[in-house]
Formats: C-alpha cells, sequence, structure tokens
C-alpha cells in the first residue's frame, strides 16, 4: 500500500522448497498471481508479491512463511528459486552495502526513533509485525469487496478518468505529494476506507514486461472523495530521488503525479479486508501514522465527519498522531487545522524542524500516554497504523509501555487486540 | 461471504432462505453426529483438539486455531464465491452458461459422481477410527483428527449438493452414505481402496500421501465442472485437502529421516539390526510405497472408459487443470497412449483420448506423486546413504483396466507366476513386515515427545511449539 515506488530494500517473501509440499493453495490464492511452480518448487515473483499476506495462514506447512531482506536489485529471481533444495542463507544487509546497492539508510526517512543511526535495524527490525496485527476486521466494519478488478477477475481492469490532481504539501522537492481524484463513471467500484486500489502504469519496464501493479490505499470516504459520486481520492508522494541524492525516478508515483484531468488510468482492486474502520456508535479511533500513511486515515476521519454532520451517528473519539520530517511535507496539514477539536484530538511529531529536537510519532504517544491508557482497555477502540515499516515496531514498543505502565498485562492485551480485529498494522 | 454460525448448521449457501432444504438437512444432521459416535475417532469424543475451523472462505478466515471438542467441531456447508458470468469451459457445451441446477439428462451421471466421491469420506475416518490409540505424539494426534473432522465436513459439502439438487433420491443417497462400513461385507465402502485397512502410522502417512492425492486430483477435476455448485464446492475442499497431503508427506519424510539417522548411528543398513533398534528400516518402507501407489492409481478407473468420455463430453468432470490447458478443451480426434500387454511385454498403444481421460488423469497424478518421492529421496541424500525410493511402475500390482491382474514387477517388466511368487516378499508388505510395523505402535502422547520410529517435525502447527499441547485429554 502506497509503496514507494522502488525502494532499494525489499522483504523478499520465499517458500522454504524443503517443507513445502507442493499443494498448490498458495498459488492458487494468490490475488495478484505471483506465486508459480515447476514440477519441482513453488517460488514466488518478487516482483508480483505485494505482501498481502493472503497465502500465509491457508499453507499447511509453514513453508511460505519466509523473507529475506535484501536489495530489490538483488532478489532472487523465479528461475534461481526454481533450481534450490533448501533456502539460501540470510546475508547480513550490510553486505550489500560493499557490492554497491543503495545503502539501507534510504529505506527509512520516517520519523523513527533513531533508526537511520543503524541501517540493519532500519528495515530488518527483529520483529514479527504479523504477531500483532490483526487478520480480521471490527465486528462492526461494513462488508469489503475485494478483487472486482484484476489477473483473476473477469475484467482485468477498470478505466478511471482523472478528476482532480492538486498538490498537497508545500512546494519541496523531496516532498511533492498529490491529491488525486480518479472517477469510475458508471462502472462499479465500491470502496471503504482503508481499503487500497492497484494502478498499472503504462508501457514496458527495462526488461520489456509490463510494468506490475502499484497498490495505493484511499483517501476518500465510502460515499465518494464528492459526496454521491463514484470516484476515489489518492495520496501519492512523488518518488524523485534516494537520500543520497541520487536519482531514482518512481515509475508509478511520478505517472500519476504527472496526470492531467481528463487523463484516463487502468486501475484493479479493490483490496484489503481487514484494515477497515468500525461503524457502531460510540466506537474510537486511533489513527497513527506518517507521511502517505495518512490516505486511509483521512478517508475514516472524513466519513466520520459527515456522518457528524448529518447529525445521525454518534461517533467516538478520534485521535491522530501524525508524523513527518517537517510541518510543510506534511499531507493535509491545513485542512487538517481547521478540524473542531472536538471532534479530532491531532497530535504532530515532526523529526527535522529547525531548531527543535527531533520527534516521532512514539514520542508524542508516550506524552499521551494518559490518555491513551483507557483507550487501550476500552473495547470500542481500534488502533490503525499506516506509514513506512520502520515506524511500526517503535509504535508497538510505545502501546507495549503505555499498558505495562498504567498496571496491564501486554500479551494478553495484544493478543485481545489482534482477536478482536483492534489493531491493524499497513506498513510497506 | 462470511459464514453464518447463529444457525444449527453453520453456511455460506443462505441456508435458512430455503426451508425445505434446512429441515432436510437437519434431520440428516442427528444421524451424522450419531454416525460419528459409532464410527469416529475411537474414545476422543471429550479431548480438547487444537483444530483449524473455517469463519469464512477467503483467505483470511479459513485457518481459525483453537480448542475444541470434535463432536462440537462447526461442520457446515462452505461453497467458493460464485462468479455469475461463469462460461463452460471444455466439452460439448463449451462457452455456454454454468450450470447453477442439474440438467435433468445428466441427473443419474452426477449424482453417481457426488456419491462416489462423498463415500469416500466417511470411509477414510473409519479406516482410521483406531489409530488414535497408537499415535506416536501429540502432535500426529491433532493432526489425525484435523484429518478425520475435514473428511467429515467434506461429506457434509457432498450431502449439500443431493439435497439440493436431487431431490428424494439425494436424500436417500445422503442416509446410505451414513449406513455403507468400511470393509464390511455385506455393506461395503463403494471403492476398494476404502475398504482396505489403515492398521499402523505408516500405513495411515502412505494413505495421507498417495490415496488422499488422488483425492486432490478427483477434486481438481470436479473443480472444473459445468455443474457450478459442484465446482464452488470441491474448491474450498481443495484448501483442506492440503493438509491432508502435508500429514502424508511429511509424516513419511520424519519416518525416512528418523531411520537414516538410526543407520548413521549405528553404522549399517542391515534391515535386522535396524529392526532391532526399533525404526522402520527402508526396504520395508519401499514395499509399503509400492502397496499404497499401486492400490491408489487402481481409483483412477479402467484405462479406457467410455463413461470418462461422457463425462467429460458432457462437461461434468474436467481434467486436472482444464483452465490451464491450451488445446481445444474438446479432444475430439486427439488420442493418447495407454499401456497393454502384448506377446508377453507391455507396449504402448493409441485410443481416443476421450476414452482414455481416466489414464491422462492417472498420469497426472504418478508426476504428482514422484515428486514428493524424489522429496523423500532428498532427506536420504542429506544423510549420505546410497538408497533411493521409488515409485512402482504404473502396471505393478493392478486390480482394474487391461492391466488386471498381469504379473508385472516394479521395474515394469512382465514376469512369470513362478517369478511373482517367488519375488512377492521383496515387493509388497509381507506378513511379517505388517507385524514388525505394528509392534512399533505405542502410544506417546506426552507433549513434545515422540515416538522412536519417527523424528519430531521441523515446525509446529500456525506457528505453535513442537511441544504445545495440542489435545488436551481432560
Amino acid at each position: 500500500m502506497n509503496a514507494p515506488a522502488d525502494p532499494a530494500l525489499i522483504k523478499q517473501h520465499l517458500i522454504d522448497p524443503e517443507i513445502c509440499i507442493r499443494c498448490n493453495t498458495c498459488e492458487s490464492i494468490c490475488p495478484v498471481q505471483a506465486i508459480t511452480h515447476d514440477s519441482r518448487n513453488y517460488v514466488v515473483d518478487a516482483s508480483k508479491c505485494n505482501l498481502c499476506m493472503d497465502c500465509i495462514s491457508p499453507c499447511p506447512t509453514g513453508s511460505i512463511d519466509n523473507w529475506r531482506t535484501l536489495p530489490r536489485v538483488a532478489a532472487y529471481t523465479i528461475e534461481a528459486q526454481l533450481e534450490w533444495d533448501e533456502l539460501p542463507a540470510e546475508v547480513p544487509v550490510e553486505s550489500f552495502g560493499a557490492a554497491g546497492a543503495p545503502p539501507a539508510d534510504m529505506a527509512a526517512p520516517a520519523p523513527v526513533q533513531d533508526s537511520h543511526a543503524d541501517a540493519g535495524a532500519a528495515v530488518a527490525p527483529a520483529f514479527n509485525s504479523a504477531r500483532f496485527g490483526a487478520t480480521l476486521p471490527p465486528w462492526s466494519a461494513a462488508h469489503p469487496y475485494t478483487n472486482l478488478y484484476g489477473p483473476k477477475a473477469a475484467e482485468k481492469f477498470v478505466t478511471a478518468t482523472v478528476v482532480g490532481n492538486v498538490r498537497v504539501t508545500e512546494v519541496g522537492k523531496e516532498y511533492d505529494t498529490h491529491h488525486i481524484v480518479l472517477d469510475f463513471g458508471a462502472t462499479p467500484f465500491p470502496v471503504l476506507e482503508g481499503q487500497s486500489i492497484g494502478i498499472i502504469p503504462p508501457g514496458n519496464d527495462a526488461s520489456g514486461r509490463t510494468h506490475h501493479v502499484r497498490q495505493y490505499s484511499v483517501a476518500s470516504p465510502r460515499n465518494g472523495e464528492r459526496p454521491g459520486y463514484n470516484n476515489v481520492a489518492l495520496t501519492i508522494k512523488r518518488v524523485l530521488e534516494d537520500h543520497q541524492g541520487n536519482p531514482v525516478r518512481g515509475v508509478a508515483s511520478n505517472y500519476m503525479c504527472d496526470l492531467a484531468v481528463g487523463d484516463t488510468v487502468q486501475v484493479t482492486g479493490p483490496f484489503g479486508t481487514s484494515f477497515l474502520m468500525p461503524n457502531h456508535p460510540r466506537s474510537n479511533i486511533v489513527m497513527i501514522c506518517t507521511g502517505t500513511g495518512s490516505a486511509p486515515m483521512r478517508a475514516m476521519t472524513e466519513w466520520r465527519r459527515r456522518l457528524r454532520n448529518s447529525g445521525k451517528f454518534e461517533g467516538g473519539k478520534l485521535t491522530l498522531f501524525f508524523g513527518a520530517r517537517t510541518k510543510e511535507e506534511l499531507p493535509y496539514f491545513g485542512p487538517l487545522q481547521n478540524l473542531p477539536k472536538d471532534f479530532i484530538d491531532i497530535n504532530f511529531a515532526f523529526s527535522r524542524a529547525a531548531g527543535k529536537p527531533k520527534r516521532y510519532v512514539q514520542d508524542a504517544m508516550r506524552e499521551r500516554a494518559a490518555d491513551l491508557a483507557p483507550l487501550l482497555a476500552d473495547r470500542n477502540t481500534y488502533f490503525y497504523v499506516c506509514g513506512l515499516k520502520s515506524m511500526e515496531e517503535g509504535v508497538l514498543l510505545a502501546l507495549r509501555d503505555v499498558a505495562v505502565q498504567s498496571g496491564g498485562d501486554w500479551e494478553a492485551l495484544a493478543a485481545g487486540l489482534k482477536q478482536d480485529g483492534r489493531l491493524h498494522l499497513e506498513t510497506y | 461471504m462470511s459464514i453464518n454460525y447463529s444457525e444449527k448448521i453453520p453456511n455460506n449457501v443462505n441456508l435458512s432462505e430455503d426451508r425445505t432444504l434446512q429441515r432436510a438437512l437437519e434431520q440428516w444432521q442427528p444421524n451424522f453426529l450419531s454416525w460419528w459416535d459409532d464410527m469416529g475417532p475411537d474414545g476422543s469424543n471429550d479431548f480438547d483438539v487444537y483444530l483449524r475451523t473455517a469463519v469464512s472462505v477467503d483467505p483470511q478466515g479459513w485457518a481459525q486455531f483453537g480448542h475444541v471438542k470434535m463432536p462440537d467441531y462447526r461442520w457446515g456447508i462452505f461453497l467458493n464465491p460464485g462468479d455469475a458470468e461463469r462460461k463452460i469451459h471444455f466439452g460439448d457445451h463449451l462457452g455456454e452458461k454454468a450450470w447453477q441446477d442439474v440438467p435433468g439428462e445428466y441427473r443419474a451421471n452426477l449424482r453417481r459422481i457426488i456419491v462416489t466421491q462423498g463415500d469416500t469420506e466417511p470411509a477414510s475416518v473409519e479406516q482410521q477410527r483406531h489409530l488414535g490409540l497408537t499415535a506416536p505424539s501429540q502432535y500426529d494426534l491433532r493432526n489425525l483428527f484435523q484429518v478425520n473432522v475435514e473428511e467429515g465436513r467434506h461429506l457434509w459439502a457432498m450431502v449439500y449438493l443431493l439435497h439440493k439438487h436431487f431431490g428424494r433420491d439425494g436424500r436417500e443417497e445422503a442416509e446410505a452414505l451414513l449406513e455403507r462400513r468400511s470393509g464390511q461385507e455385506d455393506n461395503p465402502r463403494i471403492l476398494e481402496a476404502f475398504n482396505e485397512k489403515t492398521p499402523d502410522w505408516l500405513s495411515f502417512f502412505m494413505f495421507t500421501y498417495f490415496t488422499d492425492r488422488d483425492g486432490k486430483f478427483q477434486l481438481c477435476a470436479l473443480a472444473e465442472s459445468a455443474f457450478d455448485p459442484l465446482a464452488r464446492t470441491t474448491k474450498f475442499m481443495l484448501t483442506e485437502e492440503a493438509h491432508h497431503m502435508f500429514v502424508g508427506e511429511s509424516g513419511v519424510s520424519r519416518v525416512v529421516q528418523r531411520t537414516c539417522q538410526m543407520m548413521n548411528e549405528l553404522k549399517t543398513d542391515d534391515p535386522k539390526k535396524l529392526r532391532a533398534a526399533g525404526v522402520i528400516d527402508l526396504p520395508t518402507l519401499q514395499r509399503y510405497l509400492n502397496f499404497h501407489f499401486s492400490v491408489t492409481v487402481d481409483l483412477f478407473g479402467a484405462d479406457e472408459s467410455s463413461n470418462a468420455a461422457t463425462f467429460y463430453s458432457t462437461g461434468l468432470k474436467g481434467r486436472y487443470e482444464e483452465g490451464k490447458r491450451t488445446d481445444d478443451h474438446q479432444l475430439r480426434g486427439q488420442s493418447y497412449k495407454i499401456l497393454q500387454v502384448a506377446n508377453g511385454t507391455l507396449s504402448e498403444k493409441e485410443v481416443p483420448m476421450l476414452n482414455a481421460l481416466n489414464e491422462v488423469l492417472r498420469d497426472d497424478y504418478i508426476k504428482d506423486s514422484v515428486a514428493g518421492v524424489e522429496r523423500w529421496n532428498k532427506v536420504i541424500d542429506k544423510a549420505g546413504i546410497p538408497f533411493r525410493l521409488k515409485v512402482p511402475h504404473k502396471a505393478f500390482h493392478r486390480n482394474i483396466g487391461a492391466l488386471k491382474g498381469i504379473k508385472v514387477s516394479p521395474d515394469g517388466r512382465v514376469v512369470s507366476e513362478a517369478e511373482w511368487n517367488a519375488k512377492i516378499g521383496e515387493w509388497l508388505p509381507t506378513a511379517e513386515d505388517r507385524a514388525y510395523v505394528q509392534s512399533l505402535m505405542g502410544r506417546v502422547v506426552e507433549p513434545g515427545k515422540f515416538a522412536n520410529w519417527i523424528a519430531p517435525p521441523v515446525m509446529g502447527i500456525n506457528r505453535q511449539p513442537v511441544d504445545f499441547e495440542y489435545v488436551r485429554f481432560n
């Protein structure tokens, strides 16, 4: 979701050939056809896998749950994987630096505790997010439609028309973020806050194959960016260079940011069945995000705002922790300031504000521990985390500390959060 | 597609909107439970077993784990999502809309296919009902029970089709599925392999590897069916079937691993010494493999079959991965090579492909089986032992079709009656082999402990540790 176009380091999904029994369950379930096989091995195409995790729990053997962190350029090819008798050993990330691959640092521009200092830790935390993240939606979630358009659907894609494209950050070359509105006309494309859609960039990549699909979270509520219209909004950051200043032109993000009103785009999806908002009265939502991870948070906030304006829904508390390097590159900074304080409790954290100490979302969360503790304990409160992968550990540790300080049992609480669909992680 | 658990019969087919069907199934349900009581896993009704239950048919929902008592397992009716626009993609009806109801002219054949498939499900539960008493570990006991409850659910899947689409005949067939008994002389199960005993855990692992894989191929062929409810039902069954094959493949692999470990420890390949050390020697494993493989390839039916041609042409049953094949999906005028015995040797002859579709499916199955056997060989290779397990020639020990009763060695030579009788003890498990394997079957149920003849698995179920309490005996 909202994946940067060409992250230098990826977490590559691999299948352990020693344990796999070639039952074909993963291949039949994969929504993007990333899994294929020969008479010997089942393998995952790193250029197609979108880490949706649909294949993980149905695997009867556990062989599916293997990951290697390595530069995208060094990802194991399908051909190589088909030859394996066993998984290759994990190669320390640092060793790729010497080979001339982009250093790990660039994958971690997010406001996270000093993980920049340790390149390895930033992208390969010894931390299993799947352990904490729920795979079920809140009990009061609306029913999502998924995969209406895609490789396994009757229609491979739907054509949408661009009806809006505006910049939502201050001008700056490192953080040109756009708010793009796509209209589906009369074609059905029902989508909920928290779901994502796929964009197929036109043309071919360097090896002559069509570009793979990029997923973006919708930033608009269920009844449309413009209420009552069949359209969705996306929040897309233009990727132009990495953190060493090396030019890296993100294929999809530049394509999207350069679209003009009236252009058409090929769209797949919708995707996602668990990162969905609660809909029962007095349900609280805690949103923790960085950068374009704000897209689903904007969608949920806007839906609650419309419900509130209708006067027919008694919403619970909304709490937002929103991190960016500076206020200038924070999407939707202006509009957020205008929301009523009794509607949403907003906490910003800027890690590169001039003349101020670095401050990350988890710092802001710790400051609000007294208010977060009762929310954690309340079964009507749902937590959503979206942003760069590297924020996940810090955020969860902060939640743990909040729970422990208030005398709670974190492991039991975390298990409950997961089981009840109360903690949702969407990081990339 | 979520499953309605508030109803007596969990389902995702809006059962409550069809009162007649609901009543019929609610009448069948107590009979099923009483069958489970009589013929389900022996003495297990009070155990809390760490089982996987589906809460919906999407990837997130169908593998929910928790301890449940098996009689309380939520057996129900789950179909994969439908596609209203689905078209028939093979046979004479190619390109027409898939059927939501049974066309009258195919009613008898479809019922026969569904009953034959449905009959295997309770049969295997019956075959395996005493195994719990000799489990080599809690982990294995749990896997056995998971296989059993899911076979039970597969029976539900077929019974739903019978009740919903076949009226009174269907209801009678559904009752008969609970009345036949594996191995019972006066009222046996339909297919021969399902009347054989599963007397020990090695047989169980071989059965789940070879015979449940036949199930996979049959289900795959039915998942292509023009009768859409059958296709959707079998697709969901396939996701469950994968676990059964996992139990077999990893089970045999762990037996092989333990034997190799002992061979290296004792520096011997002498079966006598290995048996004295309490492990199953590789030649005995090969004989078990020969038996289960040959009995299972018979399940695909006669090599030339006009029924198979009819089932295909009328759209009832496709080929394995029909949708991925690139031919004309009608196969008229095409041919396929099958085996025959002429002048004392095996040779191939070309026959119309439509008549050879059982053989086509059998050959696909054999290819898939061989791949798993190669995985077992990797375990042997890794231990540095010069021995290879092999699947026997497909003409070996056959009891159906043109090869029935022909004496063929595992390496594919037609042999004389005298040679067959002299060598049979090297090729198929002897009474002595079976008695030896039986003698190893003691019950090990302490968490994390394993019987001497089998290695522990590399990982537990659902990321639980290997020494997790998979079964609480209460």
